[in-house]
């Protein structure tokens, strides 16, 4: 289990204070794959390092496995680092060793015998299907492969934990989903507790049963992959499920204001809402946005709509009144 | 002073000195060169480690006052002269090998005036290393020492061969001058009859084959260089 506590990170240079990471409270379970997601410059890949202690929170803690992560010896660290094992969107691979000898590399690290070494390296390399690549250089293989070779060295240490910074951001989506499946099977099959850091919604729905959002350092929203998708509490969850863009082209903020809403499972997206609110109430509506998304064999969708500021809450109360729909007014245009 | 440059009488005599001299020149040239570099390198090699390593944020930080030190020797080392280095080190050379002239004492000079150069192009070297991938090793709980012996200089292999070969051509040029303290090889040859005794066509002679040697250091060294590194598909 990963239980991170009132975690606090500023970068300071100077008289330049970042808060990178304001308060964090999470708690991971084993053999959970949990989702971090926020935009750039959120604080994402700050979090993650935090976990391994590559960065030295400001204050608060990471307690690993019961283990007071700052609170370890260099040395202790060092141990607890093979247990943490992480994957990285550059994949940060030698370049001048063969793929065998990368995932030989963390067990030479810590001592295991060089015919043993290469034994498990080659399993590990029949595990990410590149048996055949064992032999070649990084700099011959695809991104892809790349990412492959990756994860066979981050398994080589028999880890309880591994950190997924932007591991699929630099591929095509194509190559994203086997990897992402080749991470799942590793979770199903070994058990090994998945941290997954993306600036993909999409990512999080193919493979993450918990997700937390994380924006400008603080936890926005937190639970179940399925729940922050069927209800999205916060503004910034909101932004990443729906990301409906919407310019004064558009819709005149001046003229009309603004409707989100949510809606969950088939038959609400059949319900002519817009028709409804024009010949019921007489408010002509003007649909800004619409989408519509499957998730966890449910039907999630969002609409974003105009409407002018007379009539707002007559329409709020209208679609409130709809089973399975959400709606509330926008306030901040983005 | 090149006027009667292939009179006949040049021309046997240099004849006579690339039979009699010139092989033996070749030979010491070359080893007084290669043994330089290498000693140089024993000693830049870890210098030049310390350089990065030892920085803020390195992977062995040292203290601010030590690396001050190290950066204004190494700066204090690289701007004497050649010339006059050759003659501040006899102390040195008669400490270490028993006396100030000949072809070996002209070793120490060669090794004090290339070392802190071989350092500053090591330091260079490494520092091309990813960081990332330096980072990477420190997620899997590598030491500082694992880093640098298997991360650090085997992923910098091909530039440290580059930069050797530089090393190595320049400090060629260096060894030419130590003819001047009773250095021996083509150095010595080049001055003696030029300089010395105005045999222009066998310093010339001298001279084409220092140039030759260059461009073989030279191209051996950057082929190497480029046939070691593994990030170039081939
Ligand atoms: N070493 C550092 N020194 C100073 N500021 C830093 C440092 N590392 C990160 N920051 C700052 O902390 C904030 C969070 O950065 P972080 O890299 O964690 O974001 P991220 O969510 O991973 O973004 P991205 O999706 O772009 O990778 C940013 O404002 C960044 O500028
Ligand atoms: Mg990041």
């Amino acid at each position: 289990m990963i239980e991170i506590k009132n975690l606090y990170k500023t970068f300071s240079s100077g008289d330049d204070r970042v808060d990178a990471l304001r308060d964090i409270s999470l708690t991971i379970a084993d053999g959970d794959v949990y989702g971090i997601i926020g935009m750039s410059g959120a604080g994402k890949s700050t979090l993650v390092r935090c976990i391994n202690m590559l960065e030295r929170p400001t204050s608060g803690a990471v307690i690993v496995d019961g283990k007071d992560m700052g609170t370890l010896s260099t040395s202790q660290l060092r141990d607890a680092r093979r247990e943490i094992t992480m994957i990285f969107q550059q994949f940060n691979l030698l370049m001048q060793r063969t793929c065998l000898q990368n995932v030989c590399f963390p067990m030479e690290l810590s001592g295991v015998k060089k015919a043993a070494a290469r034994k498990r390296a080659m399993e590990l390399m029949e595990l990410v299907g590149l048996p055949d690549k064992a032999g070649a250089y990084p700099a011959q293989l695809s991104g892809g492969q790349q990412q492959r070779v990756a994860i066979a060295r981050a398994l080589a240490t028999d880890p309880k934990v591994l950190l997924c910074d932007e591991a699929t951001s630099a591929l095509d989506p194509n190559t994203t989903h086997q990897i992402l499946s080749l991470i799942r099977d590793i979770n199903a099959k070994m058990g090994i507790t998945v941290v997954v850091i993306t600036h993909q919604m999409s990512v999080v729905k193919e493979i993450c049963k918990h997700v937390a959002i994380l924006d400008h350092g603080t936890v926005a929203e937190e639970g179940l992959v399925s729940a922050v998708f069927a209800a999205p509490k916060s503004e910034a969850a909101r932004r990443l499920v729906f990301p409906d863009r919407v310019d004064e082209q558009v819709s005149n903020p001046h003229s009309e204001g603004q409707l989100r809403v949510i809606f969950r499972d088939a038959k609400t997206t059949s319900i002519p809402l817009v028709a409804r609110m024009a010949r019921e109430l007489g408010i002509m509506a003007n649909v800004i946005s619409a989408t519509t998304q499957p998730i966890d064999g449910e039907t999630y969708g969002s609409m974003l709509l105009g409407v002018p500021h007379d009539q707002m809450e007559s329409a709020l109360a209208f679609l409130g009144s709809i089973p399975n729909m959400t709606v509330e007014e926008v306030t901040d245009l983005v | 002073m090149y006027d009667n440059l292939f009179s006949p009488a040049s021309v046997e005599q240099a004849l006579t000195c690339l039979r009699n001299e010139i092989p033996f020149a070749i030979w010491e040239t070359f080893y007084v060169t290669v043994l330089s570099t290498a000693l140089a390198v024993v000693l830049g090699l870890p210098l030049g480690v310390l350089l990065v390593v030892g920085e803020k944020g390195g992977v062995l930080p040292l203290p601010g006052w030590l690396m001050k030190i190290l950066n204004i020797l190494i700066n204090l080392l690289r701007s004497i002269p050649f010339l006059i280095l050759m003659i501040m080190v006899f102390p040195l050379s008669r400490l270490l090998i028993g006396t100030t002239v000949g072809t070996t004492a002209t070793i120490v000079p060669l090794v004090v005036a290339a070392f802190p150069f071989i350092a500053r192009l090591v330091e260079s070297s490494l520092r091309e290393v990813d960081p990332n991938i330096i980072e990477a090793a420190q997620s899997m709980g590598a030491t500082p020492m694992q880093i640098i012996c298997k991360v650090m200089i085997p992923e910098s292999v091909p530039s440290l061969m580059s930069n050797v070969t530089i090393a190595l051509t320049t400090i060629l040029g260096y060894s030419a001058m130590s003819g001047i303290i009773g250095g021996g090889g083509l150095g010595k040859i080049a001055i003696n009859y030029g300089y010395y005794r105005y045999k222009y066509l066998v310093m010339l002679v001298a001279v084409i084959l220092l140039i030759i040697l260059v461009q073989i250091f030279q191209s051996v060294g950057t082929r190497l260089a480029v046939k070691s590194d593994k990030r170039l598909k081939h």
